[in-house]
Protein backbone atom coordinates (compact mmCIF):
# COMPACT_ATOMS: atom_id res chain seq x y z
CA UNK A 1 0.00 0.00 0.00
CA UNK A 2 1.29 3.38 -1.00
CA UNK A 3 -0.27 6.81 -0.91
CA UNK A 4 -0.22 9.05 -3.96
CA UNK A 5 -1.39 12.58 -4.47
CA UNK A 6 -3.51 13.22 -7.56
CA UNK A 7 -3.20 16.69 -9.08
CA UNK A 8 -5.62 18.93 -10.97
CA UNK A 9 -5.15 18.58 -14.75
CA UNK A 10 -6.54 22.08 -15.42
CA UNK A 11 -6.96 25.37 -13.59
CA UNK A 12 -10.50 26.44 -12.71
CA UNK A 13 -13.30 25.84 -10.26
CA UNK A 14 -13.48 22.32 -8.84
CA UNK A 15 -16.87 20.67 -8.33
CA UNK A 16 -17.30 17.47 -6.39
CA UNK A 17 -20.90 16.99 -7.56
CA UNK A 18 -22.31 16.57 -11.09
CA UNK A 19 -25.05 19.12 -10.18
CA UNK A 20 -25.81 21.12 -7.03
CA UNK A 21 -28.74 18.87 -6.08
CA UNK A 22 -26.86 15.60 -6.63
CA UNK A 23 -24.53 13.59 -4.37
CA UNK A 24 -20.74 13.88 -4.79
CA UNK A 25 -19.06 11.79 -7.48
CA UNK A 26 -16.86 10.25 -4.75
CA UNK A 27 -16.55 10.51 -0.99
CA UNK A 28 -13.51 10.06 1.24
CA UNK A 29 -12.93 6.31 1.59
CA UNK A 30 -14.56 5.39 -1.74
CA UNK A 31 -12.89 3.00 -4.14
CA UNK A 32 -12.11 4.26 -7.65
CA UNK A 33 -11.38 2.38 -10.82
CA UNK A 34 -9.73 3.74 -13.94
CA UNK A 35 -12.20 5.92 -15.84
CA UNK A 36 -14.36 6.84 -12.82
CA UNK A 37 -15.45 10.47 -12.67
CA UNK A 38 -14.18 12.09 -9.48
CA UNK A 39 -15.14 15.71 -10.14
CA UNK A 40 -15.61 18.52 -12.63
CA UNK A 41 -13.38 21.48 -13.38
CA UNK A 42 -14.99 24.58 -14.84
CA UNK A 43 -12.63 26.62 -16.98
CA UNK A 44 -14.17 29.80 -18.38
CA UNK A 45 -17.70 28.40 -18.29
CA UNK A 46 -16.63 25.10 -19.91
CA UNK A 47 -16.96 21.97 -17.77
CA UNK A 48 -14.43 19.14 -18.02
CA UNK A 49 -14.79 15.88 -16.13
CA UNK A 50 -11.87 14.85 -13.94
CA UNK A 51 -11.43 11.12 -14.53
CA UNK A 52 -9.34 8.74 -12.43
CA UNK A 53 -6.45 7.28 -14.40
CA UNK A 54 -5.38 5.10 -11.50
CA UNK A 55 -7.39 2.70 -9.35
CA UNK A 56 -7.34 2.63 -5.57
CA UNK A 57 -9.08 4.08 -2.55
CA UNK A 58 -9.60 7.79 -2.05
CA UNK A 59 -8.19 8.61 1.38
CA UNK A 60 -9.32 12.21 1.33
CA UNK A 61 -10.10 15.13 -0.91
CA UNK A 62 -7.79 18.11 -0.48
CA UNK A 63 -10.13 20.68 -2.07
CA UNK A 64 -13.75 21.44 -1.33
CA UNK A 65 -16.68 21.76 -3.71
CA UNK A 66 -16.48 25.06 -5.71
CA UNK A 67 -12.91 25.76 -4.57
CA UNK A 68 -10.57 27.42 -7.06
CA UNK A 69 -7.73 25.14 -8.19
CA UNK A 70 -4.58 25.79 -10.17
CA UNK A 71 -3.24 23.24 -12.67
CA UNK A 72 -1.05 20.80 -10.74
CA UNK A 73 -2.63 21.60 -7.38
CA UNK A 74 -3.28 18.50 -5.21
CA UNK A 75 -6.89 17.25 -5.57
CA UNK A 76 -7.01 14.06 -3.51
CA UNK A 77 -4.90 11.39 -1.83
CA UNK A 78 -5.15 7.93 -3.29
CA UNK A 79 -4.17 4.65 -1.65
CA UNK A 80 -2.90 2.31 -4.35
CA UNK B 1 -23.64 60.68 -8.34
CA UNK B 2 -20.26 60.96 -6.67
CA UNK B 3 -19.17 57.41 -5.80
CA UNK B 4 -19.81 54.57 -8.25
CA UNK B 5 -19.37 50.88 -7.43
CA UNK B 6 -18.51 48.78 -10.49
CA UNK B 7 -20.24 45.45 -9.83
CA UNK B 8 -18.48 43.65 -12.67
CA UNK B 9 -15.02 42.78 -13.94
CA UNK B 10 -12.93 42.44 -17.10
CA UNK B 11 -13.06 44.80 -20.04
CA UNK B 12 -16.49 46.26 -19.25
CA UNK B 13 -15.33 47.32 -15.78
CA UNK B 14 -12.47 49.20 -17.46
CA UNK B 15 -14.94 50.82 -19.85
CA UNK B 16 -17.20 51.93 -16.97
CA UNK B 17 -14.26 53.34 -14.97
CA UNK B 18 -13.08 55.42 -17.94
CA UNK B 19 -16.55 56.89 -18.49
CA UNK B 20 -17.09 57.64 -14.79
CA UNK B 21 -13.63 59.18 -14.42
CA UNK B 22 -14.39 61.65 -17.23
CA UNK B 23 -17.51 62.74 -15.33
CA UNK B 24 -15.52 63.33 -12.15
CA UNK B 25 -17.09 60.38 -10.35
CA UNK B 26 -15.00 58.41 -7.84
CA UNK B 27 -14.77 54.77 -8.95
CA UNK B 28 -14.87 51.82 -6.57
CA UNK B 29 -14.10 48.46 -8.17
CA UNK B 30 -15.66 45.26 -6.75
CA UNK B 31 -13.07 42.47 -6.78
CA UNK B 32 -13.20 38.75 -6.07
CA UNK B 33 -10.21 37.11 -4.41
CA UNK B 34 -8.97 36.14 -7.91
CA UNK B 35 -9.22 39.65 -9.35
CA UNK B 36 -7.13 41.87 -7.09
CA UNK B 37 -4.60 42.32 -9.92
CA UNK B 38 -7.00 42.95 -12.78
CA UNK B 39 -6.72 46.11 -14.87
CA UNK B 40 -9.99 47.57 -13.55
CA UNK B 41 -8.71 47.20 -9.99
CA UNK B 42 -5.55 49.08 -10.95
CA UNK B 43 -7.45 51.89 -12.68
CA UNK B 44 -10.17 52.41 -10.08
CA UNK B 45 -9.80 54.95 -7.28
CA UNK B 46 -10.68 52.30 -4.68
CA UNK B 47 -11.29 48.56 -4.54
CA UNK B 48 -13.63 46.56 -2.33
CA UNK B 49 -13.62 42.77 -1.88
CA UNK B 50 -16.81 40.87 -2.67
CA UNK B 51 -15.80 37.28 -1.94
CA UNK B 52 -14.01 34.20 -3.27
CA UNK B 53 -13.03 33.48 -6.87
CA UNK B 54 -16.19 31.49 -7.62
CA UNK B 55 -18.60 33.98 -9.24
CA UNK B 56 -21.63 32.58 -7.42
CA UNK B 57 -19.95 33.66 -4.17
CA UNK B 58 -18.75 37.06 -5.39
CA UNK B 59 -19.95 38.82 -8.56
CA UNK B 60 -23.27 36.94 -8.49
CA UNK B 61 -23.71 37.24 -4.74
CA UNK B 62 -26.35 39.93 -4.24
CA UNK B 63 -25.89 40.26 -0.48
CA UNK B 64 -22.10 40.54 -0.77
CA UNK B 65 -22.36 43.09 -3.57
CA UNK B 66 -24.87 45.23 -1.69
CA UNK B 67 -22.74 45.04 1.45
CA UNK B 68 -19.74 46.19 -0.58
CA UNK B 69 -21.72 49.14 -1.94
CA UNK B 70 -22.75 50.17 1.58
CA UNK B 71 -19.27 49.65 3.06
CA UNK B 72 -17.72 51.72 0.31
CA UNK B 73 -20.40 54.41 0.74
CA UNK B 74 -21.26 54.17 -2.95
CA UNK B 75 -24.21 56.24 -4.11
CA UNK B 76 -24.55 54.32 -7.40
CA UNK B 77 -23.89 50.80 -8.72
CA UNK B 78 -23.11 49.96 -12.36
CA UNK B 79 -23.79 46.29 -13.05
CA UNK B 80 -22.15 46.06 -16.52
CA UNK B 81 -23.35 43.01 -18.50
CA UNK B 82 -23.87 39.42 -17.31
CA UNK B 83 -23.61 38.74 -13.54
CA UNK B 84 -26.28 40.82 -11.72
CA UNK B 85 -27.03 43.21 -14.59
CA UNK B 86 -30.46 41.78 -15.38
CA UNK B 87 -31.38 40.68 -11.87
CA UNK B 88 -34.52 42.60 -10.88
CA UNK B 89 -34.24 41.58 -7.21
CA UNK B 90 -30.74 43.02 -7.02
CA UNK B 91 -31.78 46.26 -8.73
CA UNK B 92 -34.64 46.55 -6.25
CA UNK B 93 -32.41 45.87 -3.23
CA UNK B 94 -29.92 48.49 -4.41
CA UNK B 95 -32.64 51.12 -4.86
CA UNK B 96 -34.19 50.22 -1.50
CA UNK B 97 -30.82 50.88 0.13
CA UNK B 98 -30.99 54.41 -1.29
CA UNK B 99 -28.37 53.70 -3.95
CA UNK B 100 -28.85 54.40 -7.68
CA UNK B 101 -28.89 51.32 -9.93
CA UNK B 102 -27.40 52.29 -13.29
CA UNK B 103 -30.02 50.63 -15.46
CA UNK B 104 -33.77 50.44 -15.89
CA UNK B 105 -36.22 50.17 -13.01
CA UNK B 106 -36.52 46.74 -11.37
CA UNK B 107 -40.05 46.29 -12.72
CA UNK B 108 -38.83 46.86 -16.30
CA UNK B 109 -36.04 44.31 -15.85
CA UNK B 110 -38.57 41.84 -14.45
CA UNK B 111 -41.07 42.44 -17.26
CA UNK B 112 -38.57 42.14 -20.11
CA UNK B 113 -36.71 39.31 -18.36
CA UNK B 114 -39.77 37.13 -18.73
CA UNK B 115 -39.50 36.39 -22.43
CA UNK B 116 -43.11 35.29 -22.74
CA UNK B 117 -44.41 38.53 -21.16
CA UNK B 118 -41.94 40.56 -23.23
CA UNK B 119 -43.53 39.04 -26.36
CA UNK B 120 -46.94 40.22 -25.17
CA UNK B 121 -45.75 43.77 -24.53
CA UNK B 122 -44.01 43.85 -27.91
CA UNK B 123 -47.16 42.67 -29.58
CA UNK B 124 -49.17 45.45 -27.89
CA UNK B 125 -46.60 48.01 -29.02
CA UNK B 126 -47.10 46.84 -32.60
CA UNK B 127 -43.67 45.22 -32.77
CA UNK B 128 -43.76 42.09 -34.95
CA UNK B 129 -43.14 38.85 -33.05
CA UNK B 130 -42.56 35.32 -34.34
CA UNK B 131 -45.71 33.24 -34.61
CA UNK B 132 -45.76 31.30 -31.38
CA UNK B 133 -47.40 30.46 -28.13
CA UNK B 134 -46.97 32.72 -25.18
CA UNK B 135 -48.74 34.08 -22.12
CA UNK B 136 -51.19 31.68 -20.55
CA UNK B 137 -51.13 29.25 -23.46
CA UNK B 138 -50.34 25.62 -22.84
CA UNK B 139 -47.39 24.62 -24.95
CA UNK B 140 -48.73 21.50 -26.53
CA UNK B 141 -48.22 19.54 -29.70
CA UNK B 142 -51.41 20.94 -31.24
CA UNK B 143 -50.10 24.47 -30.84
CA UNK B 144 -46.84 23.44 -32.44
CA UNK B 145 -48.84 22.18 -35.42
CA UNK B 146 -50.51 25.57 -35.72
CA UNK B 147 -47.14 27.35 -35.65
CA UNK B 148 -45.60 24.77 -38.00
CA UNK B 149 -42.52 22.56 -37.54
CA UNK B 150 -39.65 22.99 -36.98
CA UNK B 151 -40.50 24.86 -33.82
CA UNK B 152 -38.27 26.46 -31.21
CA UNK B 153 -38.70 25.80 -27.47
CA UNK B 154 -37.46 28.61 -25.27
CA UNK B 155 -37.37 29.13 -21.51
CA UNK B 156 -39.48 32.13 -20.46
CA UNK B 157 -36.83 33.11 -17.92
CA UNK B 158 -33.96 32.37 -20.32
CA UNK B 159 -31.93 34.66 -22.52
CA UNK B 160 -28.63 34.93 -24.27
CA UNK B 161 -29.43 31.81 -26.23
CA UNK B 162 -29.51 29.56 -23.19
CA UNK B 163 -32.07 26.77 -22.97
CA UNK B 164 -33.18 26.95 -26.62
CA UNK B 165 -34.15 23.76 -28.45
CA UNK B 166 -35.41 23.12 -31.96
CA UNK B 167 -37.97 20.33 -32.47
CA UNK B 168 -38.26 18.96 -36.00
CA UNK B 169 -41.52 17.07 -35.42
CA UNK B 170 -44.11 16.08 -32.79
CA UNK B 171 -42.05 13.19 -31.39
CA UNK B 172 -39.01 15.39 -30.90
CA UNK B 173 -41.24 18.07 -29.40
CA UNK B 174 -42.53 15.80 -26.66
CA UNK B 175 -39.04 14.69 -25.67
CA UNK B 176 -37.50 18.17 -25.92
CA UNK B 177 -40.33 19.86 -24.01
CA UNK B 178 -39.63 17.70 -20.96
CA UNK B 179 -35.90 18.32 -21.32
CA UNK B 180 -36.37 22.07 -21.73
CA UNK B 181 -38.64 22.29 -18.69
CA UNK B 182 -36.15 20.39 -16.50
CA UNK B 183 -33.27 22.52 -17.66
CA UNK B 184 -35.22 25.76 -17.21
CA UNK B 185 -36.24 24.75 -13.68
CA UNK B 186 -32.62 23.95 -12.78
CA UNK B 187 -31.10 27.00 -14.46
CA UNK B 188 -33.66 29.71 -13.80
CA UNK B 189 -35.95 28.29 -11.07
CA UNK B 190 -38.91 28.63 -13.46
CA UNK B 191 -39.98 25.87 -15.84
CA UNK B 192 -42.22 28.02 -18.04
CA UNK B 193 -41.40 27.48 -21.70
CA UNK B 194 -42.91 28.84 -24.90
CA UNK B 195 -42.83 27.96 -28.56
CA UNK B 196 -41.79 30.05 -31.55
CA UNK B 197 -41.53 29.38 -35.25
CA UNK B 198 -37.99 28.43 -36.22
CA UNK B 199 -36.46 30.45 -39.05
CA UNK B 200 -33.97 28.25 -40.92
CA UNK B 201 -32.04 31.20 -42.37
CA UNK B 202 -32.11 34.40 -40.42
CA UNK B 203 -29.91 37.31 -39.54
CA UNK B 204 -29.54 38.58 -35.98
CA UNK B 205 -30.26 42.29 -35.91
CA UNK B 206 -30.62 44.40 -32.79
CA UNK B 207 -31.56 48.00 -32.10
CA UNK B 208 -29.84 50.12 -29.47
CA UNK B 209 -32.18 52.36 -27.50
CA UNK B 210 -31.73 54.96 -24.78
CA UNK B 211 -34.58 56.16 -22.63
CA UNK B 212 -35.04 58.55 -19.71
CA UNK B 213 -38.40 57.20 -18.56
CA UNK B 214 -40.41 59.71 -20.59
CA UNK B 215 -38.79 59.59 -24.01
CA UNK B 216 -36.77 57.04 -25.89
CA UNK B 217 -34.50 57.29 -28.92
CA UNK B 218 -32.79 54.67 -31.05
CA UNK B 219 -29.14 54.67 -32.08
CA UNK B 220 -29.69 52.54 -35.17
CA UNK B 221 -29.04 48.84 -35.38
CA UNK B 222 -26.24 46.29 -35.17
CA UNK B 223 -25.93 43.01 -37.01
CA UNK B 224 -24.52 40.07 -35.06
CA UNK B 225 -25.20 37.08 -37.30
CA UNK B 226 -21.75 35.53 -36.86
CA UNK B 227 -22.24 33.32 -33.82
CA UNK B 228 -20.89 30.09 -32.45
CA UNK B 229 -23.08 28.23 -29.97
CA UNK B 230 -25.28 31.33 -29.92
CA UNK B 231 -22.34 33.41 -28.71
CA UNK B 232 -21.60 36.41 -30.90
CA UNK B 233 -18.05 36.67 -32.23
CA UNK B 234 -18.24 39.47 -34.82
CA UNK B 235 -20.59 42.45 -34.79
CA UNK B 236 -21.26 45.30 -37.18
CA UNK B 237 -23.17 48.55 -37.28
CA UNK B 238 -25.21 49.34 -39.24
CA UNK B 239 -26.71 46.15 -40.72
CA UNK B 240 -25.63 46.43 -44.34
CA UNK B 241 -28.51 44.23 -45.51
CA UNK B 242 -31.24 46.74 -44.58
CA UNK B 243 -32.78 49.32 -46.87
CA UNK B 244 -33.31 52.82 -45.49
CA UNK B 245 -37.02 52.08 -45.27
CA UNK B 246 -36.69 48.78 -43.39
CA UNK B 247 -34.15 50.41 -41.08
CA UNK B 248 -36.60 53.21 -40.28
CA UNK B 249 -39.43 50.74 -39.59
CA UNK B 250 -37.27 48.49 -37.44
CA UNK B 251 -35.84 51.32 -35.35
CA UNK B 252 -39.24 52.99 -34.94
CA UNK B 253 -40.68 49.71 -33.60
CA UNK B 254 -37.91 49.55 -30.99
CA UNK B 255 -38.66 53.11 -29.83
CA UNK B 256 -42.39 52.30 -29.54
CA UNK B 257 -41.66 49.35 -27.27
CA UNK B 258 -39.12 51.29 -25.18
CA UNK B 259 -41.56 54.17 -24.69
CA UNK B 260 -44.45 51.83 -23.88
CA UNK B 261 -42.51 50.42 -20.90
CA UNK B 262 -41.12 53.86 -19.88
CA UNK B 263 -37.62 52.59 -20.50
CA UNK B 264 -34.84 54.22 -18.51
CA UNK B 265 -31.20 53.75 -19.49
CA UNK B 266 -29.53 51.78 -22.31
CA UNK B 267 -31.23 48.73 -23.75
CA UNK B 268 -31.20 46.53 -26.81
CA UNK B 269 -34.07 44.93 -28.67
CA UNK B 270 -33.04 41.80 -30.51
CA UNK B 271 -34.73 40.78 -33.75
CA UNK B 272 -34.43 38.04 -36.32
CA UNK B 273 -34.59 39.03 -39.98
CA UNK B 274 -36.08 36.26 -42.13
CA UNK B 275 -33.93 35.94 -45.24
CA UNK B 276 -36.78 34.38 -47.19
CA UNK B 277 -39.35 37.14 -46.68
CA UNK B 278 -37.40 40.14 -45.41
CA UNK B 279 -39.70 40.30 -42.34
CA UNK B 280 -38.23 41.10 -38.95
CA UNK B 281 -39.42 39.64 -35.66
CA UNK B 282 -38.69 40.78 -32.10
CA UNK B 283 -37.13 38.03 -29.97
CA UNK B 284 -36.06 39.62 -26.70
CA UNK B 285 -34.90 42.79 -24.99
CA UNK B 286 -31.65 43.04 -23.06
CA UNK B 287 -32.02 45.59 -20.28
CA UNK B 288 -28.32 46.42 -19.95
CA UNK B 289 -25.28 47.61 -21.86
CA UNK B 290 -24.03 45.01 -24.35
CA UNK B 291 -20.58 43.71 -25.24
CA UNK B 292 -20.99 45.06 -28.78
CA UNK B 293 -22.02 48.60 -27.80
CA UNK B 294 -18.81 50.18 -29.22
CA UNK B 295 -19.86 49.69 -32.86
CA UNK B 296 -22.90 51.87 -32.14
CA UNK B 297 -20.69 54.49 -30.49
CA UNK B 298 -18.48 54.52 -33.59
CA UNK B 299 -21.29 55.16 -36.08
CA UNK B 300 -23.18 57.72 -33.95
CA UNK B 301 -20.36 59.44 -32.06
CA UNK B 302 -22.38 58.99 -28.86
CA UNK B 303 -20.72 57.65 -25.70
CA UNK B 304 -23.31 55.12 -24.48
CA UNK B 305 -21.64 54.55 -21.13
CA UNK B 306 -21.59 58.28 -20.39
CA UNK B 307 -25.24 58.54 -21.45
CA UNK B 308 -26.15 55.67 -19.09
CA UNK B 309 -24.44 57.39 -16.17
CA UNK B 310 -26.04 60.77 -16.92
CA UNK B 311 -29.54 59.27 -17.20
CA UNK B 312 -29.06 57.28 -13.99
CA UNK B 313 -28.01 60.51 -12.28
CA UNK B 314 -31.48 61.87 -12.93
CA UNK B 315 -30.71 63.51 -16.24
CA UNK B 316 -32.97 63.67 -19.24
CA UNK B 317 -31.90 62.44 -22.66
CA UNK B 318 -29.33 65.01 -23.77
CA UNK B 319 -30.35 64.67 -27.44
CA UNK B 320 -33.42 64.16 -29.61
CA UNK B 321 -33.81 61.59 -32.37
CA UNK B 322 -32.97 64.27 -34.95
CA UNK B 323 -29.61 64.85 -33.28
CA UNK B 324 -28.55 61.24 -33.81
CA UNK B 325 -27.06 60.56 -37.21
CA UNK B 326 -25.55 57.46 -38.72
CA UNK B 327 -22.12 57.89 -40.22
CA UNK B 328 -19.90 55.22 -41.77
CA UNK B 329 -19.57 51.59 -40.79
CA UNK B 330 -18.06 49.83 -37.79
CA UNK B 331 -16.98 46.23 -37.11
CA UNK B 332 -16.04 44.60 -33.80
CA UNK B 333 -14.15 41.32 -33.34
CA UNK B 334 -14.29 39.59 -29.97
CA UNK B 335 -10.82 38.49 -28.91
CA UNK B 336 -11.37 35.53 -26.59
CA UNK B 337 -8.90 33.35 -24.68
CA UNK B 338 -10.02 30.33 -26.69
CA UNK B 339 -8.10 28.14 -29.10
CA UNK B 340 -10.03 28.00 -32.39
CA UNK B 341 -7.76 25.17 -33.56
CA UNK B 342 -8.78 22.98 -30.60
CA UNK B 343 -12.53 23.34 -30.63
CA UNK B 344 -12.40 26.75 -28.95
CA UNK B 345 -10.97 25.19 -25.80
CA UNK B 346 -10.62 27.87 -23.11
CA UNK B 347 -7.06 29.05 -22.63
CA UNK B 348 -6.46 31.12 -19.51
CA UNK B 349 -2.89 31.97 -18.51
CA UNK B 350 -0.07 34.47 -18.52
CA UNK B 351 -0.01 37.18 -21.18
CA UNK B 352 3.64 38.18 -21.58
CA UNK B 353 2.86 41.14 -23.78
CA UNK B 354 0.76 42.31 -26.66
CA UNK B 355 0.86 44.59 -29.66
CA UNK B 356 -2.12 46.86 -30.25
CA UNK B 357 -2.88 48.32 -33.66
CA UNK B 358 -3.44 52.04 -34.04
CA UNK B 359 -4.30 54.73 -36.55
CA UNK B 360 -7.58 56.48 -37.25
CA UNK B 361 -10.79 54.56 -36.68
CA UNK B 362 -9.13 51.78 -34.65
CA UNK B 363 -10.05 51.03 -31.05
CA UNK B 364 -9.09 48.16 -28.71
CA UNK B 365 -11.11 47.82 -25.50
CA UNK B 366 -9.30 45.30 -23.32
CA UNK B 367 -8.77 43.96 -19.82
CA UNK B 368 -5.15 43.00 -20.54
CA UNK B 369 -1.84 44.45 -19.53
CA UNK B 370 1.60 42.88 -20.06
CA UNK B 371 2.30 40.34 -17.31
CA UNK B 372 -1.40 39.79 -16.47
CA UNK B 373 -2.52 36.24 -15.81
CA UNK B 374 -6.00 35.67 -17.23
CA UNK B 375 -7.83 33.72 -14.52
CA UNK B 376 -9.75 30.53 -15.42
CA UNK B 377 -12.85 31.38 -13.36
CA UNK B 378 -14.73 33.78 -15.62
CA UNK B 379 -15.62 34.20 -19.27
CA UNK B 380 -12.97 34.22 -21.95
CA UNK B 381 -13.38 37.72 -23.38
CA UNK B 382 -9.98 39.46 -23.38
CA UNK B 383 -10.85 42.43 -25.50
CA UNK B 384 -12.63 43.80 -28.50
CA UNK B 385 -11.00 45.13 -31.65
CA UNK B 386 -13.23 47.80 -33.17
CA UNK B 387 -12.72 49.61 -36.45
CA UNK B 388 -14.62 52.39 -38.18
CA UNK B 389 -14.47 53.81 -41.69
CA UNK B 390 -16.70 55.61 -44.20
CA UNK B 391 -17.92 52.46 -45.95
CA UNK B 392 -18.17 48.77 -45.06
CA UNK B 393 -15.52 47.83 -47.64
CA UNK B 394 -13.12 50.38 -46.20
CA UNK B 395 -13.89 49.24 -42.66
CA UNK B 396 -13.07 45.65 -43.67
CA UNK B 397 -9.78 46.75 -45.21
CA UNK B 398 -8.95 48.67 -42.03
CA UNK B 399 -9.89 45.62 -39.96
CA UNK B 400 -7.56 43.36 -41.97
CA UNK B 401 -4.70 45.73 -41.31
CA UNK B 402 -5.52 46.04 -37.62
CA UNK B 403 -5.84 42.26 -37.17
CA UNK B 404 -2.46 41.92 -38.86
CA UNK B 405 -0.91 44.16 -36.21
CA UNK B 406 -2.76 42.76 -33.20
CA UNK B 407 -0.71 40.13 -31.38
CA UNK B 408 -1.17 38.59 -27.95
CA UNK B 409 1.82 36.71 -26.62
CA UNK B 410 1.35 33.79 -24.25
CA UNK B 411 -2.09 32.28 -24.78
CA UNK B 412 -4.09 31.15 -27.82
CA UNK B 413 -6.85 33.55 -28.90
CA UNK B 414 -9.52 33.96 -31.55
CA UNK B 415 -7.32 36.39 -33.55
CA UNK B 416 -6.47 33.78 -36.26
CA UNK B 417 -10.18 33.05 -36.69
CA UNK B 418 -10.95 36.72 -37.24
CA UNK B 419 -8.10 37.02 -39.76
CA UNK B 420 -9.65 34.22 -41.80
CA UNK B 421 -13.13 35.72 -41.52
CA UNK B 422 -11.91 39.15 -42.60
CA UNK B 423 -10.59 37.59 -45.84
CA UNK B 424 -13.66 35.48 -46.59
CA UNK B 425 -15.69 36.36 -49.71
CA UNK B 426 -19.03 35.64 -47.96
CA UNK B 427 -18.14 38.18 -45.29
CA UNK B 428 -16.98 40.69 -47.89
CA UNK B 429 -20.29 40.26 -49.74
CA UNK B 430 -22.16 40.20 -46.46
CA UNK B 431 -23.76 36.90 -47.39
CA UNK B 432 -24.18 35.44 -43.88
CA UNK B 433 -26.84 34.19 -41.47
CA UNK B 434 -26.89 32.93 -37.88
CA UNK B 435 -25.88 29.39 -38.94
CA UNK B 436 -23.09 30.52 -41.28
CA UNK B 437 -20.15 30.52 -38.85
CA UNK B 438 -20.79 27.03 -37.43
CA UNK B 439 -21.29 25.58 -40.90
CA UNK B 440 -18.08 27.21 -42.11
CA UNK B 441 -16.12 26.03 -39.06
CA UNK B 442 -17.36 22.47 -39.62
CA UNK B 443 -16.13 22.57 -43.24
CA UNK B 444 -12.95 24.53 -42.74
CA UNK B 445 -11.26 23.66 -39.47
CA UNK B 446 -8.52 26.11 -38.58
CA UNK B 447 -5.11 24.52 -38.36
CA UNK B 448 -2.89 27.33 -37.26
CA UNK B 449 -2.61 28.39 -33.65
CA UNK B 450 -0.91 31.58 -32.83
CA UNK B 451 0.66 32.51 -29.54
CA UNK B 452 3.39 34.46 -31.33
CA UNK B 453 5.72 37.01 -29.90
CA UNK B 454 4.32 40.48 -29.49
Amino acid sequence: MATKTIHAPLPGTFYRRPAPDQPPFKNDGDAVTVGDAVGLIEVMKTFTQVVADEAGKILRFLVENEDPVMAGEPLYELEV
Amino acid sequence: MRRLLIANRGEIAVRIIRAARELGITTIQAVSAADRDMLAARLADEVVGVGPAHAAKSYLNQAAMLRAALTAKADAVHPGYGFLSENADFAEAVERAGIVFVGPRAETIRLMGNKARAREVASRAGVPILPGAHGGYETTASLAHEIGFPVMIKAAAGGGGRGIRVAADADALERLLAEARNEARAAFGDDTVYLERFLPRARHIEVQVLGDGDHAVHLFERECSLQRRRQKLWEEAPAACLTAESRANLCASAVRLAEMVGYCGAGTLEYLLDEATGEFFFIEMNTRIQVEHPVTEMITGIDLMRAMLCIADGGKLPFTQQDITLRGHSIQCRINAEDPVRGFQPAPGLVHGFAVPGGPGVRFDTMLYPGYTVPPFYDSLLGKLIVWDDTRDQALARLRGALGELAIDGIPTTIPLHRELAEHPDIAQHNVHTGWLEAWLAQTPLTHTETGRA
